[in-house]
Order: C-alpha cells, then sequence, then structure tokens
C-alpha cells in the first residue's frame, strides 16, 4: 500500500514539478562566500518553479570564474570562450527556437572583450535570459581592472589606483535601439535575486539583468564591504519586481515607471544610490526570431526539390 | 551569314572595359550568356576597381569582364592574352594593356569620341596609348560609340554598354535574337522603356557591326546534348550549400565572399535556410557554432581577414567535435592586401592559424563545378568525424563564370529530423572509438543527455579534466580522426602519363592553367604531367609514390615564395610556397616550387614557361609570350 502511494507520488512530481535536485550538477567550485553561489540556486529555483524539463535549457557561457555556472546546472551547457558567449546563444536561438536559453557572463567578459556582441544582442532582442555577474573584477585572471572596477581601486594592472571612471553598463544598455528588459539585482538581496530571475524568465526577448556580485577574495570591500553600505534604491511599481518588506531594510524605494524609456534612461544614468529593479521593459520589440523567421518555411523534400531545379533553371543556358 | 569574311576560330579571349559605372560588366554578363546559349565553353574573369566609384578615365576606374569562349564546352580557366577587347576609353585600355593582359596583335575597339574631345589631355592620352597598341602590332578600330549612343538615348553613360554588346554579338557571328532574350533577362526588374531601349541600342551595334567589320570572328560550338549551366563559383557555393542541406549560413561581408550570402539571402528561406549577417567574423563563427551545437547544420564564409578573427572560434570546435564547415574565398594578402583580387595565400593560416593543435580538414575547389559539390562532401565529413572543415576557393572561382553539366536535383538528400530520442545515463559526450577517434554527437532536447561541453580540455565524459594523461588521450583521438579520413581517400589522379621528368602539384583554382599548359608541353614531347590536390589536411595517401615516378616535381601556386635569384636568398634561407612547404615536410621530397602573386590568375602559357625553364628546353624569360587562338578552317 504505501508502495502504491510511493509511487504516485512520484509519478504525479514527475509531470507536476521538477525538484530542485533535477537542476544540480556537480559540486560548485566557487570560492566560499562567492557570490556566484546565490545566482546558481536562483537559476535553479526559477527552473524549478517553471517546471522547465532540463533537457530543453541551453545554459552558455563564456570564460572566467562566473562562466563556470553551466557546469553546475544539470541542463544542456556550453561552456565557450572568452567574451563570445553570446553569438553561441544567438547561433543556438536560431537553430532550435524551442529551446530556452540562458547566458551568464562575467563583467569582463561581456562588456569589455564582448562588448562588439553584447551591444548587438540587445540590437538583435533574441529571446534569452542573460545574465551579467559583475564583480567589478577580472577575478578568474587574478585582479585585473575591469570596464566596470570603480575609480582609484587598486588591482594587479592598476596599481596606483584605477585612473578610469567605472563603466555604466545598465545606462549603455538602456541606450541601445531594440532594449527590451533591463534589470539590476544584487547577490546579497537573495529575495530580490529571485523575484529578478522570475521576471527575467517570463519574458519574451533578450532579458538582460546586471547582478552586482560579491568576489571576497578579490573584492572583498567593494560594494560597501559586500553591500552592507552600500547606497541603493528599489524600483516601485506593480508590474515590476516585488519588493519584499524586508529588502527595505537595505535601502528606501521610489516609484518608477519602467515603461517609459526616458524614465528608464535617467533612472539607469544614476549610480548612487544604485537603482534595484526593473528599470525598463518593453513586452511588444519583437524579438529577432519574430522579426526574422517570417519567410522561412521548410518545404518538404518534393517541394524542396523542385525548388532546387527552379534555382537551377536561372542559370541554365 | 558566313561568307569569305568570316573567320572560324576554336577559341578567343574578349576583353570589355569601361569606366566603373558605365556598364561594361552588364555589356560582358550579356555577351557571354549568348555565347553561352549557343553553347560556346566559357570562363570569364571579373575586372573589378577597388573602390565603388574610382575618378573616371583613369587606369584606377578600369571595370569589366575578360571572356574566353570555345568550341569545346569544357574551358578551364581564363586563357592567356586577350585576343579582342573593347575599351570605352584608352586609359581603361592603357590599364589592360599594363596588365600585361593584352595579345600584341590583339583587335582593339575604342570608343572614338576621345579623338576629338574638348579636355586636351584626353586628346592627347588617346592618341598616345593608341600609338602604343599599333607599335606593338595592334589593330585599332576606332567607334562612334558616344556618338552613336546618343541618338538613341539622352544619357550615353545609360546605353553604351548595350551598343557595344550589339557590335561584339555581330564581330562573333552571333544571333541578335538570342540577344535581345538576353537583355530582357537580364533587365527583367527594369521598366519597359529601359528594356526597349537597350534592344534599340543592342540592334544598332549589331547592324553597324554588319556593316563595318571586314572581317568577323566565328567560334561555332561543338554539339553537345547535356544540359549546361553557368555560374560563377560563389554562386555554385551558395546553391551547393542548399544543396547539401545546410540550415544557416552566418557571414560578416567581405569582399570576395559576401557575393554567395547575397545569392543564398535571395534564396535560402524558401528552403528552410537562413543567413544570420553578424556584427564581426568572430560573431558570424558563433553564431554557426551555436547552431551547429544545437543540431543544425552551419556554415560561416568568409576571406583571409575574416578567417584570422575566426581563429580563437576554430580552436573551440576543435576542441569541442562540434561540426562546421568555413569557407575561404581568398583574396591578396597580407593584411587588406588586394581585396578583390586572387591569391592563394591562406593554406597554412587554415591549417596552422588556430593556435594549439587544432587537427582540421581543409578541402580547396579546383573548379567552378566543383564549388558547388564541395559543400555536399564537407558537410559529410564535418558531421561524420565531428571535426572543422574549411573549404578554400578564391576570387578566381568566385567571381568567374564557368559553363558545366547542370546538375542534378532528383538525388538530393532526405533531410532527416533531429534525432532527439532519450540517451542512456551511460551516454558519453565525446564516447570515442579508441582506433578512429569518431564518437556520437548528443544535442540538447535529448531527455538524459543533459551535460556541459566545455573548451577546456575533457575525457570522455566532457567534464574538464587537468592531467596529463587525459590531455595527452583527447589530443590523440582528436588527432585520429584524420588519420580514419585519410584512410578513406583515394590517390590522386595524374593528369598526363604516370612519370615522366617533371609533375606539376597544384591546388586550387590553378588547376585548370596547370592541365591546359602540360597539355601543350605533351603535345610537343615533354614528359611532364600535373596532379591537382583536393585534399590539402589530411593530405591523399600515395603522394610519395608519385612524387618518387619524377624526375623533378615543383608546385605551381598562386602565393609567395623567394626566388633563388633575388638578392640575400639562398636554398637555406627561400621561404617556399605554401603547398610546397607542407609537401616538402611531409614527404621529405625536394619539392621546388612556382609560386607567384600577379594578383591574376596564371596564364597557362606562364605555366608553360616554368615548364620550359624546369626542363632548360626554352627560353628562360619569365614574361609571357604571346599566344593567339589558332585560325582553323578557312
Ligand atoms: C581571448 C582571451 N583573452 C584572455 C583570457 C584570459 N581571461 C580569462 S577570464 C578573464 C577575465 C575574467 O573576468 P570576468 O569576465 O569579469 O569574469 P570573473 O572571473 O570575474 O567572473 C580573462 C582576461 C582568455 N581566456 N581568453
Ligand atoms: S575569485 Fe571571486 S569570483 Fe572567482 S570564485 Fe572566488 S570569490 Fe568567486
Amino acid at each position: 500500500m504505501s508502495n502504491i502511494i510511493e509511487d504516485c507520488l512520484e509519478e504525479t512530481c514527475a509531470i507536476s514539478a521538477h525538484p530542485i535536485s533535477d537542476y544540480e550538477s556537480e559540486l560548485p567550485r566557487w570560492c566560499k562566500g562567492c557570490g556566484d553561489f546565490g545566482v546558481l540556486t536562483s537559476l535553479q529555483r526559477v527552473l524549478g518553479k517553471n517546471n522547465v524539463d532540463p533537457e530543453n535549457v541551453v545554459a552558455v557561457s563564456g570564460i572566467g570564474c562566473s562562466s563556470r555556472l553551466p557546469h553546475y546546472l544539470n541542463t544542456y551547457g556550453f561552456h565557450g570562450i572568452h567574451g563570445r558567449a553570446l553569438p553561441i546563444a544567438t547561433g543556438v536561438r536560431i537553430a532550435r527556437p524551442e529551446l530556452k536559453v540562458i547566458v551568464t557572463m562575467g563583467d569582463g567578459d561581456c562588456f569589455s572583450i564582448g562588448g562588439n556582441h553584447w551591444l548587438h544582442a540587445i540590437r538583435y532582442n533574441i529571446n534569452a535570459v542573460v545574465l551579467v555577474l559583475d564583480n567589478e573584477v577580472y577575478a578568474l585572471t587574478k585582479m585585473q581592472v575591469s570596464p566596470t572596477t570603480p575609480g582609484g581601486w587598486q588591482t594587479n594592472t592598476t596599481p596606483r589606483g584605477n585612473e578610469l571612471r567605472p563603466m555604466n553598463p545598465v545606462s549603455a544598455v538602456v541606450g541601445m535601439t531594440n532594449v527590451s528588459f533591463v534589470a539590476q539585482t544584487a547577490t546579497w538581496l537573495p529575495a530580490h535575486l529571485d523575484e529578478t530571475m522570475e521576471k527575467a524568465w517570463e519574458h519574451k526577448g533578450l532579458s538582460f539583468v546586471r547582478i552586482l556580485q560579491r568576489c571576497p577574495v578579490f573584492m572583498p570591500t567593494a560594494f560597501g564591504d559586500g553591500g552592507a553600505n552600500f547606497p541603493i534604491v528599489f524600483l516601485e511599481n506593480e508590474n515590476g519586481i516585488p519588493i519584499n518588506p524586508v529588502l527595505l531594510k537595505r535601502g528606501p524605494s521610489q516609484p518608477h515607471d519602467h515603461g517609459n524609456i526616458n524614465e528608464a534612461q535617467r533612472v539607469a544614468a544614476t549610480v548612487d544610490p544604485a537603482p534595484m529593479g526593473l528599470i525598463y521593459h518593453n513586452p511588444d520589440i519583437p524579438t529577432y526570431e519574430e522579426a526574422r523567421f517570417g519567410r522561412r518555411s521548410r518545404p518538404d523534400h518534393e517541394t524542396f526539390v523542385r525548388r532546387l531545379d527552379e534555382v537551377m533553371d536561372r542559370y541554365a543556358v | 551569314m558566313s561568307g569569305p569574311n568570316l573567320l572560324r576560330l576554336s577559341e578567343h579571349i574578349v576583353e570589355i572595359v569601361s569606366d566603373a559605372g558605365e556598364g561594361a560588366q552588364k555589356a560582358a554578363i550579356s555577351f557571354a550568356q549568348v555565347c553561352a546559349k549557343a553553347g560556346n565553353g566559357l570562363w570569364t574573369v571579373e575586372i573589378i576597381p577597388s573602390e565603388i566609384q574610382p575618378p573616371p578615365h583613369t587606369t584606377g576606374s578600369a571595370s569589366g569582364n575578360r571572356i574566353r569562349l570555345a568550341q569545346r564546352s569544357a574551358v578551364s580557366n581564363a586563357g592567356d592574352l586577350a585576343n579582342v577587347v573593347f575599351a570605352f576609353n584608352e586609359m581603361a585600355l592603357l590599364s589592360r594593356l599594363e596588365a600585361g593582359s593584352i595579345a600584341d596583335d590583339a583587335l582593339i575597339l575604342i570608343d572614338n569620341q576621345w579623338a576629338t574631345h574638348n579636355m586636351e589631355a584626353y586628346q592627347n592620352s588617346y592618341r598616345k596609348v593608341l600609338e602604343m597598341v599599333r607599335s606593338r602590332g595592334g589593330t585599332v578600330m576606332e567607334i562612334p560609340l558616344e556618338a552613336e549612343t546618343l541618338r538613341y538615348v539622352e544619357d550615353p553613360r545609360r546605353g553604351k554598354n548595350m551598343f557595344a554588346v550589339g557590335l561584339l554579338c555581330a564581330l562573333y557571328n552571333k544571333n541578335l535574337e538570342t540577344l535581345k532574350e538576353v537583355i530582357q533577362a537580364v533587365f527583367k526588374k527594369k521598366t519597359r522603356d529601359v528594356v526597349d531601349s537597350a534592344i534599340k541600342l543592342a540592334s544598332a551595334g549589331y547592324q553597324y557591326g554588319l556593316t563595318n567589320f571586314e572581317t568577323r570572328f566565328d567560334v561555332p560550338a561543338l554539339p553537345t546534348d547535356t544540359q549546361k549551366v553557368a555560374m560563377n563559383g560563389n554562386t555554385a557555393l551558395a546553391i551547393g550549400a542548399v544543396a547539401a542541406g545546410f540550415d544557416l549560413c552566418s557571414m560578416y561581408p567581405i569582399t570576395p565572399a559576401t557575393s554567395a550570402s547575397h545569392v543564398l539571402s535571395e534564396i535560402f528561406e524558401d528552403f528552410g535556410g537562413f543567413v544570420h549577417q553578424a556584427e564581426d567574423e568572430i560573431a558570424a563563427i558563433g553564431v554557426a557554432l551555436g547552431a551547429s551545437f544545437a543540431g543544425k547544420t552551419a556554415l560561416t564564409i568568409t576571406s583571409g581577414p575574416g578567417m584570422a578573427l575566426k581563429t580563437e572560434f576554430q580552436g573551440l570546435a576543435v576542441m569541442t567535435e562540434i561540426p562546421l564547415v568555413i569557407v575561404d574565398v581568398q583574396r591578396g594578402g597580407p593584411s587588406t592586401g588586394l581585396p578583390t583580387k586572387i591569391e592563394q595565400g591562406d593554406l597554412l593560416h587554415a591549417l596552422f592559424g588556430a593556435p594549439g593543435d587544432a587537427p582540421k580538414v581543409i578541402m580547396a575547389a579546383s573548379t567552378i563545378e566543383e564549388c558547388y559539390y564541395i559543400l555536399s562532401t564537407a558537410r559529410k565529413i564535418a558531421e561524420e568525424f565531428r571535426m572543422l572543415v574549411i573549404v578554400l576557393s578564391d576570387a578566381n572561382l568566385a567571381t568567374g563564370q564557368q559553363l558545366f553539366d547542370r546538375p542534378g536535383v532528383s538525388k538530393t538528400p532526405h533531410q532527416q529530423p533531429l534525432d532527439l530520442s532519450p540517451v542512456g545515463e551511460d551516454a558519453l559526450y565525446y564516447n570515442w572509438d579508441s582506433v578512429t577517434g569518431l564518437s556520437q554527437r548528443i544535442i540538447p532536447g535529448q531527455p538524459g543527455g543533459m551535460g556541459v561541453i566545455t573548451s577546456l580540455n575533457h575525457d570522455r565524459d566532457g567534464k574538464a579534466c587537468y592531467d596529463s594523461e587525459r590531455n595527452q588521450r583527447a589530443h590523440k583521438m582528436r588527432s585520429r580522426k584524420l588519420a580514419a579520413l585519410q584512410k578513406s581517400l583515394h590517390a590522386p589522379e595524374l593528369h598526363g602519363a604516370e612519370e615522366g621528368d617533371l609533375l606539376l602539384v597544384g591546388w586550387g583554382s590553378t588547376r585548370g592553367a596547370i592541365e591546359e599548359a602540360v597539355d601543350k608541353a605533351r603535345d610537343e614531347g615533354l614528359a611532364v604531367s600535373s596532379v591537382c590536390i583536393q585534399f590539402l589536411s589530411p593530405l591523399p595517401p600515395g603522394l610519395k609514390e608519385i612524387f618518387s615516378r619524377f624526375r623533378k616535381v615543383i608546385t605551381v601556386e598562386l602565393n609567395y615564395s623567394d626566388d633563388l635569384d633575388d638578392p640575400l636568398i639562398t636554398p637555406e634561407n627561400r621561404r617556399y610556397g605554401q603547398l610546397a612547404m607542407i609537401l616538402r615536410a611531409s614527404t621529405l621530397h625536394d619539392i621546388d616550387c612556382y609560386a607567384e602573386v600577379p594578383g591574376r590568375p596564371f596564364m597557362p602559357v606562364e605555366i608553360y614557361g616554368e615548364i620550359q625553364r624546369q626542363l632548360n628546353t626554352g627560353s628562360t624569360a619569365k614574361q609571357p609570350t604571346t599566344a593567339t587562338a589558332n585560325p582553323i578552317g578557312n
């Protein structure tokens, strides 16, 4: 009798929801306290919550600590080369629009070496969740300056302090044609991270999420000692990212119209306090797939052959 | 219409050149079409300025085509020196004289408006260039091209070319009705008025020719009962990609590769395919690789500078064993080099461009017809061996037109739906056969097959690992696939006898010119043969044995090599042609090379000269000698 119940339970579980463990693979090998753990867990939760079949998910990454993430996710994964995750992800989407695509990159990976692909991926607006785990440093290569390293900060390639001001990637993205989803969150705000991930998952188009990520090894004092003293403001909107009341201990909230591009650009340009939440959202921007697949149709074999013959006719002499 | 003034020829070479934008290209295409419809064998070569709007009336502005037409349907190369040139101005003509493309005794047709032009500089240079032509022994016929065209249209820049093509059709005894049909097809997107006026002009040119040429030429086509098509190599590649069942072409524009993607952009979607123009060549190969990872069949097409950008992704393709095809339509290098001109300078880059040991397959197309078929082979190898296949073409094949047997489409293989069947728990990402290195792909969507493929070294399970044993094994397995492929290749066939005094070894588009030169030498009793190598990695079996049957072996290549007569150059520091370098290393044979970078195809006569030099039978001059087609009949 108990066996029957167990069998039933197993069966219902199998059709209703994947447990988190379905998305777990080998043990993550990040340093203790690394913010990347939280992103992994959050992703596993959103996959479970949406009951996604792991075989229909492809996680693509570049090279960096953050790009190890696909190894720890029990989906299909492609751990590629530095800066080039987005072209690979674009290829997957073009080839197999039925697959769900997640891209994880570091700040150096995405904003520096992959900068060209980054801006153009926004313009293509492929349907994918694109996460940048921004620890404001090159970690895997052991602490060199990154485009988002704060001014004055010492790294191994800026021993006398970073002479340049950090770039504002969120502002850059909101300025890009065809931007459809931009959010910012942080690894030390797990509840907010989860809600952001959920929203990004729901969006049809390229969901760009900048995740401020703690790297206790190379940037222990970044983000105001790992978030403790980091000025933030939560963006408030009933269709935005829900703000759990406990979060308000971390910073105040302000109303924000994420559907208004001018508002979004103004908010994105603010770095102190850093805006947390949904900065811009336009679900009506056509995805690359929608914009470009209109004429594409796979004919049956006979039609294929006939059409090929017709093409040949044009060159017949 | 044949009369005593009709000279029968086995073949002839005509060039049509104008300022860029005056339509010599269109005239040439139309003329070539008329010849093709008449059944003549053809090879055409584009003469392209590097700029879109170069300053007019300069040598840099010369734009047009060379057309080699013959009685036989198989024409394998652009031939030697031109017999007839139709030039719209003397600077266009001068550029061809300077390029060494025109026979001394050629017939030159030229617009006479410059003789009396209100710019004195034009009058002078016109006179000078024509004097030069006459002093070389050429015949000049001045044509009132501008004046005649003005009788039919207001803007002669838009119409001279049609008068010219009419005139050429008369010169070559072609049918005016065929020309009219061709014009209608060429201008099918234009208005009725444009087509009518083009036909009027062409008819006027034709009439002018009939009245004014004392001698006309006839190159009657030999009868053939096979259907033919005429296209350039890029078009052949593009349609070949469709026929081979590719799903995606991901590219970034670069001369001379781009026109293949123009053709694909036009037709691919009707076959379920897709062209993605990426933000750069790195992204282009990345998108192709991503699509291929996801189970579709993808290629990326580029030229030298783009190849350079693709090298890191090449390494990734090799490391992850994702099938991928790259087409490199070579141009002159290094750097931006000669963007519109031919060179075979990328062989070593294709082989060694990616850092680390990255074994890959390299094939070269040697004719335009082969451009059509080569992608089917490339795809099969890429998928069966899970390998990167680089297909080399070049500017000569890309923009030249050739007549070849119409490919049959009935045998087009059925597209198989993706196999998304579940994968057992013990399935491995790289289940290498310990002998061949081959393994089965797992693609996203297959239940149970979840896992990561990585650019890091990995073992059979696909998981990253760093120890020496597993690194050595992974390298071995990737390399072994090349050996497995090599075992399935045949020794290449020789052109000419199986043994002799001299063997010419070529690859790619030089094949036609090499074989023509060999035929000529053999007709004169020289013991010369040639071989064209299609697989450059892995090399086909049997080369060493073949080489041992000849007293001397040289490669003939359109890439750079030091000349032993040059200052400072010794046998020790001499840099060889690229194939020569590979063959020397792999066969330990003392292979010499005739490797030059003229920026245009070799003429058979130049290769013939090299054969004579190598066998010390003739003059040692390197300059091409004048070659005229032998008139036959009459
Ligand atoms: C073409 C190339 N250049 C450089 C590197 C070395 N490299 C590896 S990761 C990395 C930067 C890592 O920083 P980031 O992208 O911010 O990721 P993190 O490690 O901080 O997560 C660099 C420069 C490389 N692998 N490939
Ligand atoms: S170095 Fe920093 S980013 Fe990398 S794993 Fe360690 S804590 Fe994380």
